[in-house]
């Protein structure tokens, strides 16, 4: 018979791996079970809900974001041909980074 | 190569979706700005390796995805000589014998959070969990934010990371219980009682 203990573990596992046929039966028959032990698992779904609802919000407003002028202008003082007279073919080979 | 394809002209073609793609990894624009600085001039210097059988676009935002990875590593190197010993730092946050007995059961009820759809009651708890998550070890809270909120594999976060698989699962359970109780302590269940 799982623990709560050991069912929370799991709970915390199922989020992160697959669970083992027996790992997910056993956990089934103790949250059947146990209600402190269902609540747990609500938590956690409802706290990863949560979590990936404001990523995606905040995955939004980044998506917004615009490279500003002044950084485009750094950046392309940076680089090592910013005059333009670069061609097409391929430059000579540069050591590496 | 294609004539758009000519290197002077990725900047401006390709500047923006490259800040565009650091900006939803990395949250914060000199991080960004810096990363697509450092992506343009790696792909001028390898430009002979460019296959021309992807796009160009294509082919430097997988350098891209290579210089935000550097990225987060020299981060989490820094964190690591802060708390070296990653494990034990976390101890202080949870407990296992503080939320079970000797024979496994919970010593305390849970209480029902509910299933809040309401938005003001989802942000009101975002806040809390916020506030919760500053409360992590620094290791911690990286180890969990790339996990649910980039939703990064486990395998990816070993790598990342430098751990085993078994104790990224035993630091994610040590951090979902540390914040479960911040939660239930600073009120996520008192509205249900």
């Amino acid at each position: 018979m799982l623990t709560c203990k050991d069912a929370s573990h799991l709970v915390s596992h199922s989020q992160d791996r697959t669970l083992g046929f027996r790992e997910r039966w056993e956990l089934r028959i103790h949250l059947w079970m146990c209600v402190n032990c269902r609540r747990f698992e609500r938590q956690i779904g409802l706290m990863r809900r949560l979590l990936r609802q404001s990523a995606r919000q905040a995955e939004a407003e980044a998506a917004d974001r615009q490279l500003p002028a002044e950084a485009r202008e750094r950046i392309r003082q940076a680089l090592p041909s910013s005059n333009g007279t670069r061609t097409t073919q391929p430059p000579e080979k540069r050591p590496s980074s | 190569m294609n004539p758009e394809d000519d290197p002077d002209l990725w900047l401006d073609q390709h500047g923006g979706a490259l800040y565009r793609f650091a900006m939803i990894r990395l949250r914060d624009t000199h991080k960004a700005e810096e990363v697509v600085q450092d992506t343009l001039v790696a792909g001028l210097q390898s430009i002979s390796r460019f296959s021309g059988g992807a796009s160009v676009r294509t082919w430097l935002i997988g350098i891209l995805k290579h210089k935000i990875m550097d990225q987060f590593r020299r981060e989490s190197r820094e964190v690591q000589l802060e708390s070296p010993d990653l494990l034990s730092a976390e101890n202080d946050l949870f407990a296992e014998e503080d939320c079970f007995d000797a024979n496994g059961s919970w010593r305390e009820n849970l209480s029902d959070w509910g299933n809040p759809e309401d938005s003001l009651e989802r942000s009101q708890l975002m806040a809390i969990l916020q506030r919760c998550l500053d409360t992590l070890p620094e290791r911690l809270s990286r180890l969990f934010m790339l996990r649910e909120v980039m939703e990064e594999s486990t395998e990816m976060i070993c790598q990342e990371m430098a751990i085993s698989p078994t104790n990224v699962w035993t630091m994610l359970y040590r951090a979902r219980m540390g914040l479960r109780q911040c939660l239930d302590q600073n009120g996520a269940g008192r509205a249900r009682g």
